[in-house]
């Protein structure tokens, strides 16, 4: 069903008046024929309202810090919200050295009253020295939660004596989860702890090898990083870190030497992006690997960018021959897709990326949006330079960075660069809506009110979202898909896990189960031909007479 | 898998690695859900709210609704009370719900907002109620959280209205899965006394497949019944830690006599259960009963050469702890580690957890290792120096089960990667006939896996 600005409004119609006025703001429909249609986005989350969004401490230990492997990362505080982060984001990775893996591991200094009273610092220094001398890891993070900031524990002076005193890098992050308005705020300043602290405290001066390249925003989540790494090292290229899936500490801080910058997910590494072309003059290319045809254009860019005649053909041999081996494969479950619709609100790139492999399988997005975005993810980033800085993200420290004395080279001339540019997103995302069809629905944070008045205008086949609204469609018998964990499923990333998502989507439209929903007798009349064949008074009275 | 850990054991004081307990909020969120057309509410900043649901959704795989005041850094400090008003205003408008269950977060606990001055300054709609309980996560557990919040219901609700108490009975069921409250409400019911079980999770967090999503399910405790909970005769609390306080302030405000239980896990805590029912309300167990108690020892003595010596480690909150090892002695097996990560001895309850698990241990002529306020890290040292036949615990413990590869019983909360357990009891009867069948087949596929072809029993 099509939908429109009175439909909309009605379902507005029931929030008290402020509230209306606010969210109306954060709906647009898709119509190509406006320029620079606007949304309101990354401002406050309205109390009382059930969002799907988390905090600054789950953007930055959760999603970017949290994937590093062979660091320690201490969380400052009460029990929960180590406990909470604690394996829960699948983020998976393959230690080199196992005695060097840490991501099972949950290490929180579990602040008591007195802790907050007289204050956590000696506790934290404590669980410092302890994390040295029993699991002895190449670096260890620190991450502090809510009343950290309030009692005003000084992590960062803990860090820097507990780093003289055991020689083991150790960076601190302010990111307490009262910080910005979702899990934003966190993003950017593990963006900017990453960057100041340990990119570029490593010896290499070169790359290792003719392509090296970094892949920021992949979080590895379902093995997604080690698909894209499998065809990228099949056509020639290096990668010398994943930012932050399977990451890790020693390949993090050589990521300096990179001649190109991938940006998966650029709302949440967009800032590390951008301040490794300043510091050290890698360009960054926005690219998408989720869907077949956006991973190809992914790697036709990538080869152009380097603009080596080998690399091109290569780059289409591997297209060519993973092609071959996938679309058979995909054609059953295309069939089981075709028309089908959906909705796609995750978080705060997958709500875009997810929508053209929908449309591969034949799925129509009518409906998306991000938990945690800003505007320039739906806007493109032209609009950054019109964004005003409010309260909220004014307190998000930016961090400026200067071209780096010994390290900064262009990696390619200019001239070079500015052509490239507009035939390729060198440095520049166009945001999701752009990609939109027009009368689509974009909705920045979706809340659940939303969410269920809007299934029941579209009566989408499809909503994919998280864990936390997964099942209130699922019970209004709308198949769901999780695209935070993938149903602990994957890798959905590259060609392959095309398939591996085709056959998940296909398993939910076609489980058995949609068929059991309505019990028999909700269907047909009373006794219906039941009674011919019982012998004793007994049977009809069990059928309900 | 988790190879950095050590056998030598070093005293550790800088918190907790790998943690066996969680904080307050998601323990009175659990229990908020507990109340019939509830909306539990976080107050603080959205992230806790995000982690609660995400983690009690992970776990029953049910929606899990609720709301937050959504702090920003403003309100952080100058303090949460305008947040806490729009919230209370725009649940109301949106969402209807009965009751609004606030609890506190370590934020608000910290910048001390006064959350009973606040409410009473908003604008709560006619006939609708909000109750709160102050949950600061530096203290206690996720059980101290749900003790909190039922504690808020009873300061809310429970009244004594006459003078003569009725033929009833208030059961507070403690932090157990859905099917374990309607097990323990079939129980009861069996004996044909009428009870107020409160909270009751039953009908909300193990809700019908319907073609339609309700955002207050049929379940849930009624407010007419908690309010009614002061006029009854005897409240049972199930569970030092996490019924006990609530069930004696019932006791202090509305002179309900409280006795408190063990969660009733194995057949002397389900007998102790019983009796106790029918000490106060009737003559006799019901027929019913009997059998099912019979076929439990039944299997269980058809079953024992499985069990006999064998040494387990167990893992969990401590009111599921007592029971469970109790019964994991009546089987014949051995408790050499008993660990539990909420502190004993905060509340006012009382199980000092570690005396009583010694205390039960010694009287089967065996010792063991016992902690309360401990952590998965030291377990799983424990288990390096002393091993076991099997693990029992939450989710978490499949980490130690691979790293030490160990037979591995999930049970408690959170089992975060297999379905279906929250609908089946382990208490009572049946329940306890449910642990016999799942510590069973694990020790047994173990024994097959592990036998030479030669050694491969049809019948074991």
């Amino acid at each position: 069903m099509a939908i429109n600005e009175k439909m909309i409004e009605e379902i507005l119609n029931k929030y008290p008046a402020k509230v209306k006025r606010n969210r109306k703001k954060h709906i647009v429909i898709r119509d190509s024929a406006q320029e620079n249609q606007e949304i309101e986005a990354n401002t406050r989350t309205i109390p009382g309202v059930v969002t799907n969004r988390g905090c600054a401490f789950a953007g930055c230990k959760g999603v970017v810090l949290g994937p590093l492997k062979d660091m320690v990362h201490i969380v400052h505080g009460p029990v929960g919200c180590g406990y909470y982060s604690w394996l829960t984001r699948r983020n998976k990775a393959r230690a080199e050295d196992p005695e060097k893996n840490f991501l099972a591991y949950c290490v929180s200094t579990d602040m008591q009253e007195s802790d907050i009273v007289f204050g956590g610092e000696k506790k934290l220094t404590r669980m410092i020295d302890e994390v040295v001398k029993i699991l002895k890891p190449n670096a260890i993070t620190i991450s502090a939660t809510c009343p950290v900031g309030l009692i005003g524990d000084d992590i960062q002076a803990v860090a820097r004596a507990a780093q003289a005193k055991h020689d083991v890098n150790i960076t601190a992050y302010s990111c307490e989860g009262y910080k910005g308005v979702s899990q934003s705020a966190g993003h950017h300043i593990a963006n900017n702890g990453l960057m100041e602290k340990i990119i570029g405290e490593g010896d290499l001066e070169e790359p290792p090898s003719k392509y090296t390249i970094n892949i920021l925003g992949e979080y590895n989540i379902g093995g997604d990083s080690w698909e894209v790494e499998r065809v990228l090292n099949d056509i020639g290229y290096e990668v010398q870190v994943v930012m932050t899936g399977n990451g890790s500490y020693e390949k993090l801080k050589n990521a300096h030497v990179a001649q190109l910058n991938l940006v998966q997910c650029h709302r949440s590494i967009n800032y590390i992006a951008d301040m490794l072309e300043t510091k050290y003059g890698t360009p960054w290319l926005k690219v998408n690997f989720i869907g077949i045809r956006a991973t190809i254009e992914s790697l036709r860019n990538m080869a152009l960018y380097f603009g080596d005649e080998a690399l091109i053909k290569r780059t289409e041999e591997v297209i060519e021959r993973e092609l071959a081996e996938i679309e058979p494969q995909l054609e059953p479950y295309k069939k089981i897709c075709l028309d089908k619709t959906a909705f796609c609100f995750v978080g705060g790139s997958r709500g875009h990326h997810y929508q053209g492999l929908y449309e591969e399988l034949g799925i129509t997005t009518v409906l998306a949006g991000y938990e945690f975005a800003h505007r320039d993810d739906y806007e493109g980033r032209d609009v950054l330079s019109n964004l005003k800085t409010d309260a909220d993200s004014k307190n998000i420290p930016d961090l400026h960075v200067t071209p780096d004395e010994g390290r900064y080279r262009l990696k390619i001339p200019v001239e070079r660069m500015e052509e490239l540019k507009k035939i390729i997103p060198l440095n520049d995302y166009k945001g999701m809506i752009n990609e939109m069809v027009d009368g689509s629905i974009v909705v920045d944070d979706l809340n659940h009110y939303e969410t269920d008045e809007f299934i029941k205008v579209l009566k989408p086949d499809l909503f994919s979202s998280g864990i936390k609204d997964k099942y209130i469609p699922q019970k209004m018998g709308v198949p769901t898909k999780q695209l935070h964990n993938y149903d602990y499923s994957g890798p959905y990333a590259g060609f392959r896990g095309a398939i591996n998502f085709a056959r998940d989507v296909a398993m939910g439209f076609s489980t058995p189960t949609w068929n059991f929903i309505a019990p028999p007798w909700k269907d047909n009349p009373l006794l219906e031909g039941s009674i011919e064949q019982c012998s004793d008074d007994t049977c009809v009275k069990e059928v309900g007479v | 898998m988790l190879d950095c850990t050590p056998k030598e054991i070093i005293k550790r004081s800088g918190g907790m690695i790998n943690p066996a307990k969680t904080c307050q909020p998601i323990g009175a969120m659990y229990a908020a859900l507990g109340i019939h057309n509830c909306l539990p509410h976080s107050h603080g900043s959205q992230g806790c709210c995000a982690y609660h649901r995400s983690h009690l959704t992970r776990h029953f795989r049910e929606p899990v609704m609720a709301t937050s005041s959504s702090f920003t850094e403003g309100a952080s400090v100058f303090g949460g009370g305008g947040n806490l008003k729009t919230a209370i205003k725009n649940v109301f408008s949106i969402y209807n719900p009965d009751v609004m269950a606030v609890h506190t977060t370590c934020l608000s606990e910290t910048i001390g907002d006064d959350l009973p001055s606040i409410i009473k300054g908003a604008e709560v709609p006619e006939g609708k109620l909000v109750i709160h309980a102050s949950t600061p996560s530096y203290q206690g557990s996720h059980i101290t959280g749900f003790s909190n919040m039922v504690k808020g219901m009873v300061t809310y609700l429970a009244k004594a209205t006459r003078d003569e108490k009725k033929e009833q009975v208030n059961i507070i069921p403690g932090f157990v899965n859905p099917g374990d409250m309607r097990e323990i409400k079939r129980l009861a019911g069996e004996l044909g006394v009428r009870l107020i079980m409160f909270p009751d999770t039953s009908g909300v967090l193990d809700s019908p497949m319907t073609g339609k999503f309700n955002m207050f399910p049929v379940g849930g405790a009624k407010v007419e019944d908690i309010r009614d909970s002061g006029n009854s005769k005897l409240t049972i609390a199930l569970g030092y830690y996490a019924s006990s306080d609530s069930a004696h302030l019932l006791e202090r405000n509305c002179q309900v006599p409280a006795i408190t239980l063990k969660t009733p896990i194995g057949i002397k805590a389900t007998d102790d259960f019983l009796m106790t029912l029918r000490s106060k309300f009737v003559q006799e167990i019901p027929n019913q009963l009997e059998e099912e108690r019979g076929q439990l020892v039944d299997v269980i003595t058809d079953n024992h050469h499985h069990f006999y010596g064998k040494k387990v480690a167990l893992f969990g909150d401590p009111d599921i702890l007592t029971g469970l090892t109790e019964f994991i002695l009546s089987l014949g097996m051995q408790p050499v580690h008993v660990l539990t990560g909420t502190p004993a001895g905060t509340l006012t309850g009382s199980g000092i957890f570690e005396k009583e698990i010694k205390e039960m241990l010694a009287a089967a002529g065996h010792e063991g290792r016992v902690k309360a306020a401990g952590d998965l890290f030291e377990l799983h040292q424990w288990i390096k120096n002393e091993p076991v036949d099997l693990l029992m615990g939450n989710t978490y413990g499949k980490y130690i089960a691979r790293a030490e590869d160990l037979p591995f019983v999930r049970v408690g909360f959170p089992i975060l990667d297999r379905g279906v357990h929250s609908y089946l009891p382990i208490v009572g009867y049946r329940g306890a006939m449910r642990l016999v069948e799942m510590i069973s087949d694990t020790l047994l596929d173990r024994q097959d896996r592990d036998a030479a072809d030669e050694d491969l029993e049809l019948v074991m």
